[in-house]
């Protein structure tokens, strides 16, 4: 057993953190005030090959490993949360599926565009009225000849407009429960495929979320993902992986909080001597940092897992659920150590709050994860 | 076109622990980079590769450890790697290090030689300039920018303490280049991935043909007289002013102390 990083983990740890600092941090506060898509960073990114970490090589990716791509978004995360969910929603909810479950003609053409980051990728679920309760889709696709024909909408779907490849889940036979759902390759620009109102959001502002609407769109059946009936396996699966990107996510948030607090009380001085010195200080330090780290333990086993190919759904789960309930935890009192001016935009912690809140709510609320757990546990 | 990067690994930071007994750096614990100024010349490098489709060849002199900073070479677009390592070579100061160097590279074709245009940790700027003299090659250091003609010719321009110089020079010839000149590329992360997975020549006495006696602590004329740790100094005032308020408040500083 070793909880030690490769030496090729490690250089790609010392690549990432340099790149976040230098690349990613500086516009965290300015995407976030403007609500402003990072196009130039993904871009920056694309060419340094992040937009395509656990794709193998011979679909243009980096072939490295999910534990690396871990690694990206906790980093990406620490200097700007928005970074590091464009990076996961493109490569655990898109990426990952075409990879797992596509044809090779489907892994052609759609990988070495997405893994080098030409194109960006998006996955639609969710609707207004399938959130948790995934299986009570209303979007259908009925087949046409050589089409399906999809109608009904999904909401808040991360990169939006921005992408140009999404994974849509639809009811091809209602009668067949979630056995009648069925995953879809589309892209964007096909006549009937529109977007519906822009979401305005407590955190990740930076990010795109958009409705996606589908008024008789005509999907070649060479786009169907995997079986038909086979969608909402798919859409388990995926989000599994996908519980990896953001539990990566909200370690980073919590680690990037922890950085400026250390930083802070060192600096602030109240009664004559740094906070740092009060040992009320010290012992919330400690406990916060010893939630990070078995977050990270947590998050790297999920991630090592999925490389191993053993199952890792409630490792996931779990790492997830506990990650984010640390980001919220470590961000809010980073907040209180700062005191007044950590309220203030000044300070970048009241971000960190804020894009903290999310991470215990998208790709599983905490509730589902904890059902994900004890389904686990007591089967 | 061949392009040989001598780059060296040197500590990241400004806390060196020194030995007192040795006067020589502990490099054990302290974090450790790709010196600044060879790793701008690593980029002048990548980017005749990008544009020439130039083969680059990299070359470090130094112990097991510093294999790390050809991994990152290799990460970031080189073709090649030799890691200089042998115990004879232990201990070299500028001048022995360059011989070491000069016998590796006297294996090796190229067109352009590139070093850094000196060292963090030495500071000495020798190790580019000897090279050269060791290989009877033209020279230009203090590098700023490179311009390739494609064919033979380099035109380079050159940072001097009053100004620039402007100089045409036909390789294969010697650069050393300056740190601000060209802003490094990340890693590119399937570099990363094969990284380790390629080969790093390793290089000893016995393929260099240098004489024993040029090499290591023995061919190192250099002693060092002593070795100390500069004291910590309290903070400094800061003043963000314009030039007339700083010369009054140099002045009045001054005064206060006495000095003038």
């Amino acid at each position: 057993m070793d909880f030690s990083l490769t030496k090729q983990q490690q250089l790609f740890l010392q690549m990432i953190r340099e790149f976040a600092e230098k690349e990613v941090k500086p516009l965290a506060a300015e995407i976030d005030e403007q609500e402003r898509f990072p196009m130039e960073t993904v871009e920056k990114m694309a060419k340094i090959g992040i937009m395509g970490i656990p794709v193998p090589t011979q679909y243009g990716g980096a072939g490295g490993s999910n534990l690396m791509y871990s690694i990206a978004v906790e980093e990406l995360s620490a200097a700007c949360a928005t970074t590091g969910v464009v990076v996961s929603a493109h490569t655990s909810l898109c990426v990952a599926p075409i990879l797992e479950h596509g044809t090779e003609e489907q892994k052609q053409k759609y990988l070495p565009k997405l893994a080098s980051g030409e194109w960006i990728g998006a996955f639609g679920l969710t609707e207004p009225n399938a959130g948790t309760d995934a299986s009570a889709q209303q979007t259908t696709a009925v087949p046409d000849g050589d089409n399906y024909i999809i109608n009904g909408s999904k909401i808040f779907i991360t990169n939006a407009e921005y992408a140009h490849v999404y994974i849509v889940f639809a009811m091809t036979d209602k009668s067949q429960g979630v056995k009648g759902i069925t995953a879809f390759i589309i892209e964007k620009g096909t006549p009937g495929f529109t977007f519906g109102k822009k979401e305005k959001k407590l955190g990740i502002r930076g990010s795109a979320t958009s409705e996606l609407i589908f008024e008789n769109c005509v999907i070649p059946k060479e786009n169907l993902l995997g079986k038909v009936g086979g969608g909402f396996g798919i859409a388990m699966k995926t989000l599994d992986g996908g519980r990896v990107g953001i539990a990566a996510q909200a370690l980073g948030i919590a680690q990037g909080a922890m950085n400026e607090t250390v930083k802070y009380i060192k600096e602030r001085k109240q009664f004559g001597k740094p906070l740092s010195a009060f040992q009320n200080t010290q012992f919330q330090l400690a406990d916060l940092q010893t939630r990070v780290v078995a977050a990270r333990l947590l998050v790297r086993q999920a991630a090592y897992k999925k490389d191993q190919g053993v199952s890792y759904s409630a490792d996931a789960a779990m790492a997830k659920l506990y990650a984010s309930e640390t980001a919220m935890e470590v961000t809010s009192k980073a907040i209180q150590f700062h005191g007044g001016y950590g309220y203030t935009r000044e300070y970048p912690v009241e971000r960190m709050l804020r894009d903290a809140k999310i991470t215990e709510i998208y790709e599983g609320t905490s509730e589902v994860q904890r059902m994900v757990i004890s389904a686990a546990l007591l089967k | 076109m061949k392009i040989v990067v001598c780059i060296k690994q040197v500590p990241d930071t400004t806390e060196i622990k020194i030995n007192p007994t040795t006067g020589t750096l502990i490099r054990d614990g302290v974090p450790s980079i790709i010196n600044p100024d060879d790793k701008a010349g690593l980029e002048l490098a990548l980017t005749l590769k990008d544009k020439f489709n130039a083969h680059i060849t990299v070359i470090t002199m130094g112990p097991t450890q510093a294999d790390a900073v050809l991994r990152e070479a290799f990460a970031m677009g080189v073709d090649r790697a030799i890691h200089l390592t042998d115990r004879k070579f232990a201990g070299a100061d500028t001048l022995a290090t360059s011989h070491a160097l000069a016998g590796a590279l006297r294996k090796l074709e190229f067109d352009l030689l590139v070093t850094g245009r000196q060292a963090i940790d030495g500071d000495t700027a020798q190790v580019g300039p000897q090279i050269a003299e060791h290989l009877d090659l033209p020279q230009v250091s203090y590098l700023e920018h490179l311009e390739y003609d494609g064919k033979k010719t380099f035109t380079i321009k050159r940072a001097t303490e009053d100004g620039y110089e402007m100089l045409e020079v036909d390789g294969p010839c010697v650069v050393t280049v300056l740190s601000g000149a060209y802003k490094p590329r990340y890693m590119n992360v399937r570099g990363i991935v094969e990284a380790y997975n390629r080969e790093v020549e390793m290089w000893g006495f016995e393929q260099i043909e240098v004489d024993e006696k040029k090499l290591g602590l023995k061919g190192s004329p250099t002693r060092v007289h002593k070795a100390f740790s500069r004291g910590v100094k309290a903070a400094g005032e800061l003043y963000e002013v314009d030039t007339n308020e700083a010369v009054g408040i140099i002045m009045s500083k001054l005064k206060e102390k006495f000095i003038i």
